[in-house]
């Protein structure tokens, strides 16, 4: 299962950001995945479950954006949303698009973190 | 305890990505072409691949291979049968190859040096969802697909079929009795991925195949001139 390795690769990429900030609290990770990325956001979220448990980003919630396919059409010279992934057209003309603006992300875009403060620490 | 969002901007598959640079990298340096091949499980990847090797050899071009399978190595003794040399890559139940897995059996490759090869044939595992999202550092990725399979399959497997640079479809031998419908096998493949080759082959005839020599041909002079 696919999820389950991209799961890992996202706690590795995590985790290995994170240690810039010693003593935080992963509390979110956002995602922005494309829609052919091709990664199921149930199945990632079951897999992101199993993956957490037992290291420092245990309970930290996964948040996935999905973003649309945004081809550019070679023929009016516009960029549009594809209507549906079963075809590859402009959403204007109706022409064969082949150049892609976006939809194949796979991407951390950000993590929600609980720093420890100084002071807090000092106490 | 302070809350902050830290913005990362990250590629989840960044290891990989950069893995696979290098290897490109390191394929352009030595002059060979690399394709990976992915399908379903019995498209015919492996008869295909023995076919291609088999007649690259006769032409005098270097030609290796790399076969990923979940535990064995059938696919490999196979491949090997032509003369080339193939290396076996067992996942162990990961569902497609990676760049560490390419880079690992290529370092620990005895006797086998990519300087002086022409070729080099990645045959992934059998799967069309996972091999997608990971690039192994190839040149042209190819997409098979037979016409036992459905002529839809690239309908429902678009990622697949809109990553790849080529596509062939396999055992057009039993097109006829399977009611294989080429028309619309050729055209949802172009509404994926608008303008790409296509092959109709045969590995038990020999269908198809002078045109994909000579596509390989073409890309190997066209490589990095
Ligand atoms: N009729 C016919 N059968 C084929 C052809 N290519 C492969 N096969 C058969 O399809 C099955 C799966 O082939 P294989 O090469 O192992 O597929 P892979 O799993 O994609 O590597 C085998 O029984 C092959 O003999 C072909 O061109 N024509
Ligand atoms: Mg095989
Ligand atoms: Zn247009």
């Amino acid at each position: 299962m696919h999820e389950l390795s991209i799961a890992a690769s996202i706690v590795d990429a995590v985790t290995e950001s994170a240690a810039a900030y010693p003593g935080a609290r992963v509390k979110e990770v956002r995602l922005r995945l494309g829609s052919l990325a091709s990664v199921v956001e149930d199945s990632l979220q079951f897999c992101w479950g199993i993956t957490v448990e037992g290291t420092p980003l245990e309970g930290a919630r996964l948040v996935v954006k999905i973003l649309p396919v945004i081809v550019h059409c070679a023929s009016c010279r516009q960029d549009g949303e594809l209507a549906s992934l079963q075809s590859f057209r402009c959403p204007h003309c109706g022409e064969p698009c082949s150049d892609l603006r976006q939809g194949r992300e796979l991407e951390i875009e950000a993590i929600e973190i609980d720093e420890i403060d100084e002071v807090e620490e000092a106490v | 305890m302070t809350t902050r969002i830290v913005e990362l901007r990250r590629g989840i598959l960044k290891k990989n990505d950069e893995l696979a640079a290098g290897l490109r990298s390191r394929f352009v340096d030595a002059g060979v072409l690399v394709l990976n091949l992915v399908s379903s499980p019995g498209t015919g990847k492996t008869a295909f691949l023995e076919f291609t090797l088999r007649e690259l050899r006769v032409r005098g071009a270097k030609v290796a291979a790399l076969v990923g399978d979940l535990e064995t190595d059938n696919d490999a003794r196979r491949l090997a049968a032509s003369g080339a040399p193939v290396r076996q890559i067992n996942t162990h139940g990961i569902c497609h190859l990676d760049a560490e897995m390419i880079d690992k059996h290529l370092t620990g490759w005895e006797g086998f040096a990519l300087a002086g090869l022409d070729y080099l044939f990645i045959e992934n595992v059998g799967n069309l969802v996972c091999p997608s999202s990971y690039d192994l550092g190839e040149k042209i990725r190819v997409a098979l697909l037979s016409v036992t399979e459905g002529e839809d399959k690239p309908l429902k497997y678009p990622t697949l079929f809109n990553s790849a640079d080529a596509a062939v479809i396999t055992k057009m031998d039993i097109a006829e009795p399977c009611g294989f419908d080429r028309e619309l096998a050729l055209k949802n493949i172009n509404e994926i991925r608008p303008g790409i080759r296509i092959f109709e082959t045969s590995a038990k005839t020999g269908a198809g195949m002078e045109q994909w020599l000579g596509y390989l041909a073409e890309a190997r002079a066209g490589r990095g001139a």
